[in-house]
């Protein structure tokens, strides 16, 4: 029986994937590059490689049987797979849930030598904020952290909090999401603004993220719109990279 | 040597606290526009700072005159008394908020969501939540003044005793405690981790401080305060704090800033109130004493008694600002996030803590007349409201 339910949702999701980009579409404005990717873009220059990391929380995950295929990292890898088809694409997600930037910031030098990657996905804020950690604690993690992964071959991309309006009262975000966009601009990282792309969209009617429900289906769809946008990101910024007279783009 | 408790009527108390307390409102309704108006944006400090300051300040006032008066045993019994009412107050705070969250958030079941769902673990435990919440260890977002200021009361009897004999040297231990529990890292502890949002060993310098200028600091200060060249440095360091934190939102402008200064000065913590914080306070301070003298014709305008009003009555209106908040944020969520609803919350809210500190005061006066011409115990609240 949930079997049953789980492929059916995966069916749904799938069918969904056919117009993710039109759907999303309306947000596409939301993302925009503000730097260059030199390991990514060496990586592929020198082997055909991209190994990307997804470092983040509960929120990079989906629950359930086909919940890691609907999850936003899974759907990154398809997407770039078809966006840079003659390089070797591979995604690994290293979500956990209940982890603080510091958390993850002590596992990355483990996941730099076995993983590799030219790139790191870092997604975080959402589980310091509910902690408390300190806006200013969580930013000097990023900043340590983000000069440690670059100088040890990675680059990285931030992404936000997820734009969650039942729990706003509970949850003091902003100071957090500023701290990374702060970070972002300090060190010429890319920010994947989540929290404001889903506000947008939860604004536009887009998807519904009031309504309470226990279905997968319009969280699968959220994050295979995130995989695909997070895709055009890292590809708009790779062929920044291939044309240096191009500038990243001035927000 | 004993110290003469200053007397006297310093509305300029009131009218700050009042002007605190609304922007402690305005500042705990999540994202909304007014915000942009308030201190914090526009220096390293913010409200928090001017409302413990002066709560510190009234606190020694008030007590420190019961102490010479009464002795120390009456001033202590007064204290924790203030103490137990303002933690009745936090409580009754508390079970608002929970049913609050409790109200909003009925069936927010949702995939997406299982990550945010858990900062609301304390509604599926609510026997350990409630026993964490009586204790000030568990202290929901934007909860954490008033315990803050219940932990600075309990501590003040033998402080507020020290400092009627040797007010500098008082002032010098809090400033060594401060010091200790910022190289230390030492702090209370919080559910279901981690240490106070105020740090109590740390804030309690800005509090120490407030009392130790309320027993006659500033007369001994006066000429310092005064002096062209402080006036100076304390405006140049406003200029400054303003300049840094325009970088915060304009971040292009941060490459201006050399690399070796930031590793020096960032980060600026709330927690563990940082230097530079309280530095900003005290050149706002100094500026602010400057330009508004004690017997500045405008504190007895009609359009700053309102303000003044709500610092008479700081504890009822900042229970009322918080609850006002959650139900403005409540109305932001589910009815319009639009900016004009927000605008017109901000104002109905402010709107409505003018009312209320009216309406204490004439309960207050009505409650006066009613006890007749009796020997009049007292009154705590004689120099900026209450303490």
């Amino acid at each position: 029986m949930k079997l049953a339910a789980g492929l059916a949702l995966g069916i749904l999701a799938y069918a969904g994937t056919a117009n993710a980009d039109q759907v999303c579409g309306v947000a596409a404005h939301l993302v925009h590059v503000d730097a260059a990717l030199p390991h990514a873009a060496e990586s592929i220059a020198k082997s055909k490689k991209l190994n990307v990391v997804v470092a983040g929380t509960t929120s990079s995950t989906l629950p359930g049987a086909n919940g890691e295929a609907l999850a936003y990292p899974a759907r990154l890898e398809v997407a770039l797979r078809r966006k840079l088809p003659d390089v070797a694409v591979k995604v690994i997600s290293v979500a956990k849930p209940r982890q603080t930037a510091a958390d993850m910031a002590e596992g990355f030098p483990k996941i730099l030598r076995d993983e590799k990657p030219a790139l790191v996905i870092w997604q975080t804020g959402t589980y310091d904020a509910m902690r408390g950690v300190g806006a200013e604690s969580f930013q000097a993690t990023l900043e340590a952290a983000v000069d440690r992964l670059q100088s040890g071959g990675a680059d990285v991309i931030f992404m936000n909090m997820q734009y969650s309006p039942r729990t706003e009262a509970v949850i003091s975000v902003t100071p957090y999401a500023d701290a990374i966009r702060w970070v972002g601009l300090e060190h010429a990282v890319n920010v994947f603004d989540r929290q404001a792309i889903m506000r947008h969209w939860s604004e536009l009617g887009t998807f519904d993220l009031m309504t309470a429900t226990k279905s997968l289906d319009t969280a699968a769809k959220v994050h295979d719109c995130i995989g695909t946008m997070l895709a055009d990101l890292i590809a708009e910024a790779l062929s920044h990279n291939a044309d240096p007279a191009k500038e990243p783009a001035k927000q | 040597m004993p110290i003469v408790v200053p007397t006297g009527r310093d509305l300029r108390l009131d009218l700050f606290r009042g002007l605190a307390l609304w922007l402690i409102f305005v500042d705990h309704i999540p994202s909304n526009i007014v915000n942009w108006l308030t201190i914090r944006n526009y220096g390293f400090s913010d409200a928090a700072e001017i409302f413990v300051f002066i709560s510190g300040y009234t606190a020694a006032f008030v007590y420190g005159r019961t102490m010479e008066q009464r002795g120390v045993v009456v001033a202590s019994a007064r204290i924790l008394k203030r103490a137990w009412t303002v933690y009745i107050a936090h409580v009754f705070i508390f079970v608002i908020f929970m049913a609050e969250i409790a109200y909003l958030t009925r069936g927010i079941d949702n995939p997406l969501y299982n990550e945010e769902m858990g900062a609301l673990d304390f509604l599926k435990e609510p026997g350990e939540t409630l026993i964490q919440a009586l204790l000030l260890k568990f202290k929901p977002t934007f909860m954490d003044v008033l315990p803050l200021y219940i932990v600075l009361l309990l501590a003040f009897p033998p402080v507020l005793w020290l400092m009627m004999r040797a007010p500098t040297v008082t002032l010098a231990a809090s400033a060594i405690l401060y010091a200790l529990s910022w190289n230390l890292s030492w702090n209370l502890p919080s559910y279901p981790s981690g240490g106070w949002f105020f740090n109590p060993l740390c804030w309690q310098l800005i509090f120490v401080f407030g009392a130790w200028c309320g027993l006659g600091g500033v007369t001994r200060l006066g000429p310092i305060v005064r002096s062209r060249w402080v006036l100076g440095i304390a405006a140049a360091y406003l200029l400054f704090s303003f300049l840094i934190v325009m970088t915060w939102y304009f971040p292009r402008l941060a490459v201006y800033i050399p690399k070796w200064f930031q590793d020096w000065m960032y980060p600026i913590d709330k927690t563990n109130m940082d230097i530079l914080r309280f530095a900003h306070f005290v050149a706002l301070a100094v500026v602010t004493v400057r330009f508004i003298p004690a017997d500045w014709p405008g504190l007895k305008s009609r359009w700053l008694k309102p303000m003044i009003l709500c610092g008479q009555h700081s504890l009822e209106i900042f229970c009322l600002g918080i609850f006002l908040s959650f139900l403005g944020h409540f109305v932001t969520s589910e009815i319009s996030r639009s900016m004009a609803v927000q605008v017109v919350i901000s104002l109905l809210g402010i709107l409505i803590m003018i009312a209320v500190a009216w309406l204490l005061t004439w309960y207050k006066t009505v409650e006066g007349k009613g006890s007749g011409k009796q020997s009049k115990p007292p009154r705590s609240d004689l120099a900026g409201g209450e303490a």
